[in-house]
Protein backbone atom coordinates (compact mmCIF):
# COMPACT_ATOMS: atom_id res chain seq x y z
CA UNK A 1 0.00 0.00 0.00
CA UNK A 2 1.36 3.25 -1.15
CA UNK A 3 -0.58 5.34 1.15
CA UNK A 4 -0.85 4.16 4.41
CA UNK A 5 -3.63 5.95 6.71
CA UNK A 6 -2.12 7.37 9.96
CA UNK A 7 -4.22 7.93 12.79
CA UNK A 8 -2.61 9.62 16.13
CA UNK A 9 -2.18 6.92 19.01
CA UNK A 10 -5.18 8.38 20.87
CA UNK A 11 -7.39 8.13 17.70
CA UNK A 12 -6.53 5.05 16.84
CA UNK A 13 -7.09 3.61 20.68
CA UNK A 14 -11.04 5.52 21.11
CA UNK A 15 -11.81 4.32 17.56
CA UNK A 16 -10.04 0.45 18.16
CA UNK A 17 -12.47 0.96 21.60
CA UNK A 18 -15.60 2.30 20.08
CA UNK A 19 -15.98 -0.25 17.71
CA UNK A 20 -14.93 -3.23 20.30
CA UNK A 21 -17.48 -2.01 22.70
CA UNK A 22 -20.53 -2.31 20.05
CA UNK A 23 -19.58 -5.92 19.55
CA UNK A 24 -19.18 -6.66 23.21
CA UNK A 25 -21.84 -5.03 24.35
CA UNK A 26 -24.23 -7.23 21.76
CA UNK A 27 -22.73 -10.55 22.02
CA UNK A 28 -22.36 -10.67 25.89
CA UNK A 29 -25.69 -9.29 26.68
CA UNK A 30 -29.25 -10.56 26.60
CA UNK A 31 -31.65 -7.46 26.04
CA UNK A 32 -31.25 -4.39 24.32
CA UNK A 33 -30.74 -2.07 27.17
CA UNK A 34 -28.40 -4.06 28.57
CA UNK A 35 -26.33 -4.24 25.31
CA UNK A 36 -26.44 -0.54 25.19
CA UNK A 37 -25.34 -0.14 28.81
CA UNK A 38 -22.74 -2.71 28.86
CA UNK A 39 -21.01 -1.12 25.42
CA UNK A 40 -21.25 2.71 27.06
CA UNK A 41 -19.58 0.58 29.94
CA UNK A 42 -16.90 -0.76 27.79
CA UNK A 43 -16.10 2.08 26.23
CA UNK A 44 -15.76 4.24 29.51
CA UNK A 45 -13.65 1.62 30.80
CA UNK A 46 -11.21 1.46 27.55
CA UNK A 47 -11.29 5.30 27.65
CA UNK A 48 -10.55 5.51 31.05
CA UNK A 49 -7.63 2.34 30.91
CA UNK A 50 -6.27 4.74 28.26
CA UNK A 51 -5.84 7.53 30.04
CA UNK A 52 -4.29 5.72 33.49
CA UNK A 53 -2.24 3.95 30.92
CA UNK A 54 -0.96 7.12 29.61
CA UNK A 55 -0.59 8.79 32.89
CA UNK A 56 1.49 5.64 34.32
CA UNK A 57 3.72 6.36 31.37
CA UNK A 58 4.15 9.38 31.89
CA UNK A 59 5.17 9.04 35.30
CA UNK A 60 7.63 6.25 34.60
CA UNK A 61 9.05 8.33 31.95
CA UNK A 62 9.70 11.14 34.07
CA UNK B 1 -33.73 -35.07 51.59
CA UNK B 2 -34.32 -37.29 48.81
CA UNK B 3 -36.58 -34.22 46.91
CA UNK B 4 -34.06 -31.81 47.43
CA UNK B 5 -31.42 -34.13 45.60
CA UNK B 6 -33.79 -34.49 42.51
CA UNK B 7 -34.16 -30.58 42.58
CA UNK B 8 -30.03 -30.36 42.57
CA UNK B 9 -30.27 -33.02 39.70
CA UNK B 10 -32.73 -31.35 37.23
CA UNK B 11 -30.78 -27.63 38.25
CA UNK B 12 -27.57 -29.40 37.23
CA UNK B 13 -28.88 -30.60 33.01
CA UNK B 14 -27.58 -27.94 30.90
CA UNK B 15 -29.85 -25.86 28.77
CA UNK B 16 -28.59 -26.70 25.91
CA UNK B 17 -28.70 -29.95 25.83
CA UNK B 18 -32.30 -30.16 25.68
CA UNK B 19 -32.18 -27.85 22.29
CA UNK B 20 -32.46 -29.55 18.96
CA UNK B 21 -30.09 -28.92 16.68
CA UNK B 22 -31.05 -26.77 13.39
CA UNK B 23 -29.84 -26.52 10.32
CA UNK B 24 -29.78 -22.59 11.52
CA UNK B 25 -27.23 -23.77 14.72
CA UNK B 26 -24.86 -24.77 12.11
CA UNK B 27 -25.77 -22.51 8.99
CA UNK B 28 -25.72 -19.29 11.51
CA UNK B 29 -22.55 -19.42 12.98
CA UNK B 30 -20.71 -20.77 9.56
CA UNK B 31 -22.53 -17.60 7.69
CA UNK B 32 -21.73 -15.03 10.74
CA UNK B 33 -17.88 -16.36 10.27
CA UNK B 34 -17.41 -16.20 6.61
CA UNK B 35 -19.57 -12.82 6.54
CA UNK B 36 -19.52 -10.57 9.54
CA UNK B 37 -22.85 -10.01 11.21
CA UNK B 38 -24.74 -12.31 8.17
CA UNK B 39 -25.51 -15.04 10.84
CA UNK B 40 -27.29 -12.39 13.19
CA UNK B 41 -28.75 -10.80 9.41
CA UNK B 42 -30.25 -14.69 8.31
CA UNK B 43 -31.43 -14.98 11.90
CA UNK B 44 -33.55 -11.63 11.74
CA UNK B 45 -31.69 -9.72 13.86
CA UNK B 46 -31.03 -6.94 11.11
CA UNK B 47 -29.58 -4.08 13.53
CA UNK B 48 -27.55 -6.22 15.62
CA UNK B 49 -26.20 -7.60 12.41
CA UNK B 50 -25.58 -4.14 11.06
CA UNK B 51 -24.07 -3.47 13.70
CA UNK B 52 -21.63 -5.98 13.75
CA UNK B 53 -20.99 -5.97 10.22
CA UNK B 54 -19.99 -2.14 10.04
CA UNK B 55 -17.95 -2.85 13.24
CA UNK B 56 -15.76 -6.17 12.64
CA UNK B 57 -15.34 -4.56 8.69
CA UNK B 58 -14.34 -0.91 10.06
CA UNK B 59 -11.65 -2.40 11.86
CA UNK B 60 -10.61 -4.79 9.76
CA UNK B 61 -10.41 -2.30 6.73
CA UNK B 62 -8.81 0.53 9.21
CA UNK B 63 -6.24 -2.20 9.92
CA UNK B 64 -5.51 -2.62 6.59
CA UNK B 65 -5.19 0.97 5.68
CA UNK B 66 -2.43 1.42 8.82
CA UNK B 67 -0.59 -1.11 6.55
CA UNK B 68 -1.28 -3.53 9.16
CA UNK B 69 0.09 -7.21 8.95
CA UNK B 70 -2.15 -10.12 8.34
CA UNK B 71 -0.49 -13.06 9.18
CA UNK B 72 -0.02 -16.22 7.03
CA UNK B 73 -0.22 -19.93 8.32
CA UNK B 74 2.69 -22.03 9.44
CA UNK B 75 5.51 -19.20 9.76
CA UNK B 76 7.30 -21.52 12.24
CA UNK B 77 7.02 -18.70 14.85
CA UNK B 78 4.22 -18.73 18.34
CA UNK B 79 3.65 -15.14 17.87
CA UNK B 80 3.08 -15.22 14.37
CA UNK B 81 0.50 -18.13 14.89
CA UNK B 82 -1.53 -17.13 17.37
CA UNK B 83 -1.85 -13.87 14.86
CA UNK B 84 -2.79 -15.94 12.26
CA UNK B 85 -5.46 -17.89 14.38
CA UNK B 86 -7.00 -14.36 14.71
CA UNK B 87 -6.47 -13.15 11.54
CA UNK B 88 -8.53 -16.31 10.69
CA UNK B 89 -11.79 -15.50 12.36
CA UNK B 90 -12.62 -12.58 10.01
CA UNK B 91 -13.78 -15.46 7.86
CA UNK B 92 -14.21 -14.21 4.36
CA UNK B 93 -12.10 -11.04 5.09
CA UNK B 94 -8.99 -12.64 5.07
CA UNK B 95 -9.58 -15.23 2.59
CA UNK B 96 -9.92 -11.48 0.26
CA UNK B 97 -6.52 -10.39 1.95
CA UNK B 98 -4.92 -13.58 0.43
CA UNK B 99 -6.46 -13.40 -2.74
CA UNK B 100 -6.10 -9.33 -3.23
CA UNK B 101 -2.17 -9.22 -1.43
CA UNK B 102 -3.28 -6.90 1.28
CA UNK B 103 -1.47 -6.86 4.43
CA UNK B 104 2.15 -8.01 2.87
CA UNK B 105 4.35 -4.90 3.31
CA UNK B 106 6.74 -4.07 5.81
CA UNK B 107 5.50 -1.94 9.06
CA UNK B 108 6.92 1.59 7.91
CA UNK B 109 4.72 3.73 10.86
CA UNK B 110 4.36 3.64 14.34
CA UNK B 111 0.44 3.09 13.96
CA UNK B 112 0.98 0.32 11.46
CA UNK B 113 1.50 -1.93 14.71
CA UNK B 114 -1.92 -0.75 15.69
CA UNK B 115 -3.40 -1.68 12.18
CA UNK B 116 -1.67 -5.75 12.86
CA UNK B 117 -3.65 -5.53 16.13
CA UNK B 118 -6.68 -4.08 14.66
CA UNK B 119 -6.73 -7.02 12.02
CA UNK B 120 -6.02 -9.45 14.77
CA UNK B 121 -8.91 -8.12 17.21
CA UNK B 122 -11.88 -8.13 14.31
CA UNK B 123 -11.14 -11.79 13.78
CA UNK B 124 -11.68 -12.04 17.28
CA UNK B 125 -14.98 -10.26 17.91
CA UNK B 126 -16.30 -12.30 14.67
CA UNK B 127 -15.83 -15.09 16.08
CA UNK B 128 -18.02 -13.82 19.18
CA UNK B 129 -20.26 -12.63 17.26
CA UNK B 130 -20.74 -16.13 15.17
CA UNK B 131 -20.95 -17.61 18.40
CA UNK B 132 -23.75 -14.94 19.58
CA UNK B 133 -25.53 -16.41 16.19
CA UNK B 134 -25.19 -19.93 17.19
CA UNK B 135 -26.56 -19.11 20.51
CA UNK B 136 -29.79 -17.18 19.43
CA UNK B 137 -30.24 -20.28 16.56
CA UNK B 138 -30.48 -22.77 19.55
CA UNK B 139 -32.80 -20.08 21.08
CA UNK B 140 -30.66 -19.64 24.24
CA UNK B 141 -30.67 -16.28 23.32
CA UNK B 142 -33.13 -13.82 22.11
Amino acid sequence: MILALQLYHFSAAVTFAFFASIVLGITLRNNQREMVRYGLQCFAWFVLGMFLAGWLMWLLHH
Amino acid sequence: MEKTEITANQTTQPAAAAAPITSMAILAPAIGWLIPGAGHIIQKRWIRGLLLMVSIVSMFALGIAMDGKVYKANTGDLLDILGFVGDVGVGGLYILSQLLDWGRSAIAFAVGDYGTKFIVVSGLLNIMAAVDAYHIAIRRKQ
